[in-house]
C-alpha cells in the first residue's frame, strides 16, 4: 500500500543543500503520518545533487537507522522503481515502513554543473557539443518523431497548455499563470524544434510517499492506496536509430495482466514530462493509442483533470517544475492524492485506478529507463 | 566569405572562451586520431563491432580488446536542432548553434556539430575544438567550393584565409613556398622574416611581388630584434609559422667542439622560445578576435624530433628539444583556443639533405601540407609517405625505430 503523499514546495533557487530538502521530506512524511523516526525502518533517496553523499551518508545526517536502505540514481524512473523496491522489502518483511524519498536542490550555478557531468557518455560526447543537456538530446526526439508521425507544435503546445490549467489548481506548481496555445507558439526557441514551454524548468524541491502493508496503514488511519501492477526496464530497444519508444512497449502486456485491467479501465494517468514528447511515447507505448497515433489522439482529448482522458493532473513537471530526482516522484504523489480524495479542486471525479509511468537518465541519446505501475483507490 | 570589417580598435578584445574539454581517458581515443586529420572509432578485436560514445568494453561481447580503427566516414543525417540557447559560455557567444543526429555507415549514432549545407548524406569527421579536444563534425558529402567559409567550421579550423600571418624565414625553399601557398589561400597580410636584412637572397625580388607580403628583419636567435618585430605586428599577428632553422649533418664523433650543435639549438630551440615568448602573450589575448582571431602556430620540427638521426644526431637533438617545448607552448596557447601545428617531414629536398637517398619531400609539397593542415585542422602533420612511414613504425614500436634508424 502507499500513503501519505507530501511535497516540500519547489522553489526556482536555493541555497540550501539536497540534504535540507530531503530532510524537510522525511519530516514532512513523520507529520502526515503521525509516526516517529524510529518507526521508519525502510528508507530509498533519490537525488542528483546529495553528492557526495549517497544514502547511506543521509542516515548518519538525519539519524535515522533504517534496516533497509536503497540509493535509487535512476532520475525520472527513480519514483516508479522506489516503490517496487519498497513494496517487494515490505512484502518480504524486510521493513515494515519505508520511506520513499526523492528531490534536489537548485543553486543558480548546479543545473549547469548536473549537465556537464551527468554520465560518461554525456560528458565525453553530448556535453561538448553545445552544452544544450537534455534539451538537445529531446530535439532530436521531438524533430524526428514530427518528422516520422506528423506532429505539429500544436499537439504539443495543446498538451502543454492542458496541464498548465491543471496546475493552477495545484498549489505547489511554479507556474501560477495560465498558458494560451498564442503564447505557446510565440515562445522563443531553445533548441529547435523546441521552445520555452517544451522544456521543464528546473528548481529545487522534495516529494515523499510511505510504503507499508494494509494492515499498518489501516491501525495508523492513514488513506492509502493499492499498488496492483509495475514494471521496469532498462536500455530496451537499443539499435532503434532514434528513440520512438521505451521499455514500455515491451512489458506493458505483464503491466495490464498483472493488474488484470485494460488501459480503457485507467480513470487518469500521470507521465513522465520533462518534455511532451516523452508524454506521447509513454501513451502510444502504454497502449492507449497505437504507435504513431499520438498526434491524433492528442487532438481527440482534452487532457484537463475534469475532461476526457485526465494526464499530468496536477500540472506535471512542464507547469510545476523539475525538482531534480524529485520529478520522478511528481507523478506518484499526485497519483497518491488523486485517489485517497486529497486532490481538491483538481480531482479527477470518481477515479479508482490510476497509472504512473517514469523515464529516466538521458545517458547519451535517449532516455534510458522506463517503468509503470496502476495505482487503485484501495475499496477498488 | 566575406573580408571581415576592421577592428574597430577603441572597442574592447572579447576574451578567448573554450568549449567544454573534459573527456574520460577512453575518449581521447578520438582526439588521438583527429590530432592527424583521422576518423577512427572504437573496433572490437574480437567481434568487430564499431561503437561509439568510447566505453571500455565492447557492448556486444564484454571484450575489453578495442582498437581505435580508421572508419569510413559517411552517414544519414537523421535529425538536426538549432541550439538557442546554452548553459556554456563558448557557445552562448556563438548562438544559434547547429547540431546533428547522425547515423554513421559503419553503425553508431552520433551526435555532431553540423554544417549549414549538410543533409541527408553526410560526412562525418574528427576534428579538434577550440579546447583541442576531439568533437565529431558532420559536413556536406560533397564539398562544395564554399565549404570552408561556414561560421562554425570556421571555429575548428585554422583557415589562412583572411588571416595576417608571419612567417619567420623567407630565405629558405620551405619559406618561399609557403608565402604563396598563404598567398593564394587568401591571407590577408604575410610578415616574411628575414636574418640578413642587409642583403638580397635568391627569390627575395619573387616574393616582393606580391601584394600581400611585407618584408620584416628577423634573426630568431637576436632576442632584442625578436622584441622590436614582436612590438611592432605581434598584436596582429593571427597565424605565426616559425620555420627559421639550422641544419647540419653529423653526429657525435665526427666533429670537434659545442659550436654546430650550439648554432643548431639556438635557432631550432632557443628561437622558438624566443618567439614564443615575445608573440605568445599577444595571440593570447586574441583568441576569440572575431572572424580572424589569433588561431595558430606553426613549427617546423622534424620525424628525428621523434627518434635520433645519428648522420644528423646534433640536429635531431636540437629537434627534439623543441619538440617538447612545443607542447609546453601548445600547452600554454590552449586556454586561448591558439592550437599549435608541430609538423615532422621526413628529410627535405634541400642542400642538406644532399647524400640521403629519395624519396625526400620537396619544399613545395611541405608546404602544401601545412597549409591543408590550418585548412583541416590538424594539430601533428606527418607530411608525406616518408613522414607517414616514420610515423607509423614509431607508433607500432619506438624502441624498434631508434635501432632502425641507427643501424
Amino acid at each position: 500500500m502507499l500513503a501519505a503523499p507530501v511535497t516540500v514546495p519547489y522553489v526556482r533557487y536555493s541555497i540550501r543543500a539536497a540534504h535540507w530538502w530531503l530532510a524537510r521530506a522525511l519530516s514532512s512524511l513523520l507529520e502526515a503520518s503521525r509516526l516517529r523516526k524510529q518507526d521508519i525502518d525502510g528508507l530509498t533517496i533519490s537525488s542528483f545533487t546529495l553528492a557526495p553523499d549517497t544514502a547511506i551518508g543521509l542516515t548518519q545526517h538525519l539519524g535515522v537507522s533504517p534496516r533497509w536502505l536503497d540509493h535509487i540514481p535512476l532520475g525520472g524512473a527513480s519514483g516508479v522503481v522506489a516503490l517496487r523496491r519498497a513494496a517487494r522489502a515490505v512484502q518480504a518483511g524486510d521493513a515494515d515502513i519505508v520511506a520513499c524519498i526523492g528531490g534536489d536542490t537548485n543553486h543558480v550555478d548546479s543545473f549547469r554543473l548536473t549537465l556537464a557531468n551527468f554520465s560518461q557518455f554525456a560528458r565525453d560526447a553530448v556535453y561538448p557539443y553545445g552544452a544544450g543537456g537534455p534539451n538537445a538530446s529531446f530535439a532530436f526526439l521531438t524533430a524526428h518523431y514530427m518528422q516520422r508521425y506528423g506532429a505539429t507544435r500544436e499537439d504539443f503546445g495543446k498538451l502543454c497548455v492542458a496541464q498548465r490549467a491543471n496546475a493552477l489548481k495545484y498549489p505547489h506548481a511554479l507556474f501560477k499563470k495560465p498558458l494560451s496555445m498564442e503564447e505557446y507558439l510565440a515562445a522563443r526557441p531553445i533548441a529547435e524544434p523546441l521552445h520555452l514551454f517544451d522544456c521543464v524548468m528546473p528548481c529545487a524541491g522534495a516529494e515523499g510517499f510511505l510504503v507499508l502493508t494494509e494492515g499498518r496503514a489501516r491501525s495508523l488511519g492513514l488513506p492509502c492506496i493499492r499498488l496492483k501492477a509495475t514494471i521496469e526496464r532498462h536500455n530496451a530497444f537499443a539499435s532503434d536509430p532514434v528513440q520512438i519508444r521505451a521499455g514500455w512497449a515491451l512489458d506493458r502486456d505483464d503491466l495490464y495482466a498483472q493488474a488484470q485491467c485494460e488501459p480503457g479501465d485507467i480513470d487518469f494517468v500521470e507521465t513522465y514530462d520533462d518534455y511532451p514528447v516523452i508524454s506521447l511515447m509513454q501513451l502510444e507505448d502504454l497502449g492507449f493509442c497505437e504507435k504513431g497515433e499520438g498526434p491524433a489522439f492528442v487532438r481527440k482529448h482534452t487532457f484537463t483533470h475534469d475532461g476526457s482522458f485526465p494526464l499530468n493532473t496536477s500540472g506535471g513537471q512542464l507547469s510545476v517544475g523539475q525538482a531534480g530526482a524529485g520529478g520522478g516522484f511528481l507523478g506518484m504523489v499526485e497519483a497518491i492524492r488523486q485517489l485517497t480524495g486529497q486532490a481538491g479542486a483538481r480531482a479527477v471525479k470518481d477515479a479508482k485506478l490510476g497509472l504512473v509511468s517514469g523515464f529516466g537518465m538521458i545517458n547519451y541519446d535517449r532516455g534510458l529507463g522506463s517503468g509503470a505501475a496502476i495505482l487503485a483507490a484501495s475499496q477498488a | 566569405m566575406q573580408r571581415p570589417k576592421r577592428k574597430n580598435p577603441v572597442l574592447r578584445t572579447r576574451l578567448p572562451t573554450l568549449p567544454p574539454a573534459a573527456r574520460s581517458r577512453v575518449a581521447l581515443g578520438l582526439t588521438a586520431a583527429a590530432a592527424l586529420g583521422r576518423f577512427e572509432l572504437q573496433q572490437c578485436r574480437e567481434c568487430g563491432t564499431v561503437q561509439y560514445p568510447p566505453r571500455e568494453a565492447c557492448q556486444k561481447c564484454l571484450s575489453v580488446r578495442l582498437d581505435w580503427k580508421p572508419q569510413p566516414p559517411g552517414g544519414e543525417l537523421i535529425a538536426q536542432t538549432v541550439l538557442h540557447h546554452s548553459n556554456d559560455l563558448f557557445f552562448r557567444e556563438r548562438l544559434p548553434w547547429r547540431l546533428g543526429l547522425v547515423k554513421l555507415d559503419c553503425g553508431p549514432m552520433v551526435v555532431a556539430h553540423l554544417h549549414a549545407a549538410a543533409k541527408g548524406k553526410v560526412l562525418a569527421r574528427a576534428m579538434l575544438d577550440r579546447a583541442g579536444q576531439a568533437v565529431i563534425v558532420a559536413l556536406p558529402y560533397k564539398e562544395n567550393g564554399d565549404m570552408a567559409d561556414d561560421r562554425q567550421l570556421r571555429e575548428f579550423t585554422c583557415d589562412p584565409q583572411h588571416r595576417k600571418i608571419l612567417v619567420a624565414d623567407g630565405k629558405t625553399a620551405v619559406g618561399q613556398a609557403l608565402v604563396q601557398g598563404f598567398a593564394k589561400s587568401g591571407a590577408e597580410i604575410i610578415w616574411v622574416g628575414y636574418a640578413e636584412p642587409w642583403k638580397k637572397f635568391a627569390g627575395f625580388d619573387e616574393l616582393e611581388k606580391i601584394p600581400q607580403v611585407t618584408l620584416v628583419p628577423l634573426d630568431v636567435t637576436d632576442s632584442k630584434n625578436v622584441k622590436e618585430l614582436a612590438a611592432e605586428i605581434a598584436g596582429k599577428v593571427d597565424i605565426v609559422v616559425n620555420n627559421a632553422e639550422h641544419h647540419r649533418t653529423f653526429g657525435i664523433s665526427n666533429r670537434q667542439g659545442v659550436e654546430t650543435a650550439r648554432a643548431e639549438m639556438d635557432v631550432n630551440y632557443l628561437g622558438l622560445l624566443r618567439l614564443a615568448q615575445e608573440f605568445g602573450p599577444a595571440m593570447r589575448s586574441r583568441g576569440a578576435d572575431g572572424a580572424a582571431s589569433a588561431v595558430a602556430w606553426v613549427n617546423l620540427l622534424s620525424v628525428y624530433a621523434l627518434a635520433n638521426f645519428p648522420p644528423h644526431g646534433t640536429f635531431s637533438a636540437s629537434k627534439a628539444a623543441a619538440h617538447s617545448l612545443a607542447q609546453c607552448l601548445r600547452a600554454e596557447m590552449r586556454p586561448a583556443g591558439v592550437r599549435v601545428v608541430n609538423v615532422f617531414p621526413g628529410p627535405i629536398d634541400d642542400e642538406w639533405n644532399q647524400l640521403l637517398p629519395p624519396p625526400k619531400i620537396a619544399p613545395a609539397a611541405l608546404a602544401k601540407s601545412i597549409v591543408a593542415a590550418l585548412r583541416e585542422g590538424i594539430e601533428d602533420v606527418y607530411p608525406g609517405d616518408v613522414a607517414q612511414e616514420w610515423l607509423e613504425r614509431w607508433r607500432d614500436n619506438p624502441k624498434a625505430l631508434e635501432r632502425e634508424i641507427s643501424a
